[in-house]
């Protein structure tokens, strides 16, 4: 069945599924794991780094995008797209056209929720035309509006979008979304430190190899974005690891 | 044209049933080239058009037999700007309106003469518009112009706020309405306009002109009646001043235009935009109001020349060298159609 009807986009099975959409939706679950929080002052965004050849210069892979930085509010929108990387090049660059169009039209900077929408009203577009595919990624958005507020959305091939509260796509996002229900508490989010803890450990769940592989961006309110170089990153995991181990330690004086 | 619409300036569809196109805004040269580079990406049934050259029909402009806007029906070789002043109908202009912000809010005001050259169309027009809860325009220039505009601003305005949850900012719907005129340019549209508002950042007061020009400001007075108008509000204009002082400097600005310009009279209309909405405070007479702020001016001689004053029987207007006692006599109160100056003296 799913054969005659998966090869047009724009085609109903007789169950109810677009195969393209689902379709491009696996292809997201082949993508490196992104995880996205919102803490109450800060937003996290965290992304596995794949390793790269060993000819190749790692500053070009970068995966975690500024959509818009507005200097003097410093707020900014930030989004990691996780799938294909050309789908999300062409889909990064109209969107921050968006964001300079809206601010040309309209003199305020965009929300968060308006630069989404956006988002996701240009992927419904292309599930619903002739001669083309569905963009194969998902993206986590992140920033804060200029009433102060955080927020974090996720979208995905179907052009649809929420807010969450924490979130993860791309491979393994299931384990690190169950961590993050497990683990995002009030006192987890109390701090900004205790944020971005939470997001490394999120994705030290699912990523080998610790904390090299790990790009970290995090926007505090009336801060600009801030991405962590790999030493900062370290910090964060040496310290998670201390704190794991004396946790072990109590544990095991407990027991005895 | 149905194209993604979201990111350019004024989402306005061009509907063909609506054949005087000027109404609504047209994309402009700049926005379609842009468009071009990523037709790709927007018209459906793309992979079809380029294959079998087949148009779908929402791709189409409106029909080519409308006029368009920039594409005036006039005759061959004429200037539209030129054809329209030499021929086009004696457009309602002339006015003063002034708006200033302070404090408490935004103060708007206006007179209520609609005049079309000498021939006064309207002595109680009303040249405050409200656009939504917490927008006003006074409006200048062209009355027809005017109030097409803030029609067209009221419906961008609230289609804006169903989609964002939230009312655009002054700065925004400022920035809308001059980008929306901005393409009527050269086309002899005349819009000059005070939109007076207040939004998360206080209240907020622009100055917008239709050739395109956008001012953030204090104080802005508009019309022929400005002049005037502006030397007794940068006289009597300080940010703290009382809703009260707000008032009266309002009237006395207008009362004092309408004395002096020939095109400005009738009533003074009075609007007030505070955190919760706009108010419309009052309308008073001109002549009135200009009688009332002679006597305030002088107290000691007001009360021998109250007797010494003939009734205001005659309606002559005393000419200008005798300018203390014969203020207050000199128009009948209540008759706000007389024209000021139409008297030979």
């Amino acid at each position: 069945m799913a054969s005659r009807y998966d090869r047009a986009i724009t085609v109903f099975s007789p169950d109810g599924h677009l195969f393209q959409v689902e379709y491009a939706q696996e292809a997201v679950k082949k993508g490196s794991t992104a995880v996205g929080i919102r803490g109450t002052n800060i937003v996290v965004l965290g992304v596995e780094k794949k390793s790269v050849a060993k000819l190749q210069d790692e500053r070009t892979v970068r995966k975690i995008c500024a959509l818009d930085d507005h200097v003097c509010m410093a707020f900014a929108v930030l989004t990691i797209f996780v799938g294909l990387t050309a789908d999300a090049r062409v889909v990064i660059n109209r969107a921050r056209v968006e964001c300079q169009s809206h601010k040309l039209t309209v003199e305020d900077p965009v929300t968060v929720e308006y630069i989404t929408r956006f988002i996701a009203t240009l992927k419904q577009k292309y599930t619903q035309s002739n001669g083309r595919r569905p963009f194969g990624i998902s993206a986590l958005i992140v920033g804060f509006d200029d009433d102060g507020i955080p927020r974090l959305y996720q979208t995905d091939p179907s052009g649809t979008y929420h807010a969450w509260k924490a979130n993860a796509i791309g491979r393994s996002a299931k384990t690190v979304r169950e961590f993050l229900e497990k683990n995002y508490t009030e006192d987890a989010i109390a701090s900004d430190s205790e944020a971005i803890k939470l997001a490394i450990k999120a994705l030290l769940e699912v990523v080998q190899s610790g904390g090299k592989n790990i790009e970290l961006a995090i926007i505090r309110r009336n801060q600009p974005l801030k991405m962590f170089s790999a030493k900062e990153v370290e910090l964060y995991v040496t310290e998670i690891e201390k704190e794991k181990e004396e946790a072990e330690k109590k544990k095991s004086k407990k027991s005895v | 044209m149905k194209r993604q619409l979201t990111h350019l300036p004024g989402r306005f569809w061009l509907w063909p049933s609506f054949s005087a196109a000027s109404l609504l805004p047209h994309q402009t040269p700049a926005t379609n080239s842009w468009l071009a580079s990523s037709k790709l990406h927007s018209a459906p049934g793309m992979a079809l058009q380029d294959v079998c050259k087949w148009q779908s029909p929402d791709t189409q402009g409106p029909s080519p037999h409308l006029p368009r806007a920039g594409g005036w029906a006039v005759p061959r070789g004429c200037d539209p700007q030129t054809f329209l002043q030499i021929h086009g109908p004696r457009l309602a202009h002339g006015t003063t309106t002034l708006a200033f912000r302070f404090r408490h809010g935004v103060i708007a005001a206006a007179d209520t003469r609609s005049s079309c050259g000498s021939y006064v169309a309207c002595p109680a027009s009303c040249k405050v518009i409200p656009v939504h809860q917490h927008l006003l325009g006074t409006t200048s220039g062209t009355s027809a112009d005017c109030a097409t505009w803030y029609r067209v601003l009221q419906r961008e305005l609230r289609l804006r706020e169903l989609r964002e949850g939230q009312l655009p900012s002054v700065a925004s719907a400022a920035k809308l309405l001059s980008a929306m005129m901005s393409r009527y340019r050269g086309l002899d549209l005349c819009v000059a306009t005070a939109l007076c508002g207040w939004d998360r950042s206080g209240p907020e007061l622009f100055y917008v002109y239709s050739d395109g020009t956008r001012l953030q400001g204090d104080i802005f007075s508009v019309g022929s009646g400005s002049p005037y108008a502006y030397g007794v509000l940068d006289h009597g204009y300080r940010y703290d001043m009382s809703t009260q002082e707000a008032y009266a400097l309002a009237r006395c600005a207008v009362a004092h235009a309408t004395y002096r310009d020939a095109y400005s009279g009738g009533s003074v209309d009075l609007f007030h935009v505070r955190e919760s909405g706009w108010e419309h405070v009052s309308r008073s007479d001109a002549c009135v109001l200009y009688m009332e702020l002679q006597e305030l001016l002088e107290p000691e001689p007001e009360e021998d020349a109250s007797h010494a004053h003939p009734e205001p029987a005659t309606a002559h207007r005393a000419a200008e060298d005798t300018e203390l006692s014969v203020g207050p006599g000199e128009m009948i109160p209540g008759d706000s159609r007389m024209p000021a100056g139409t008297e030979t003296v």
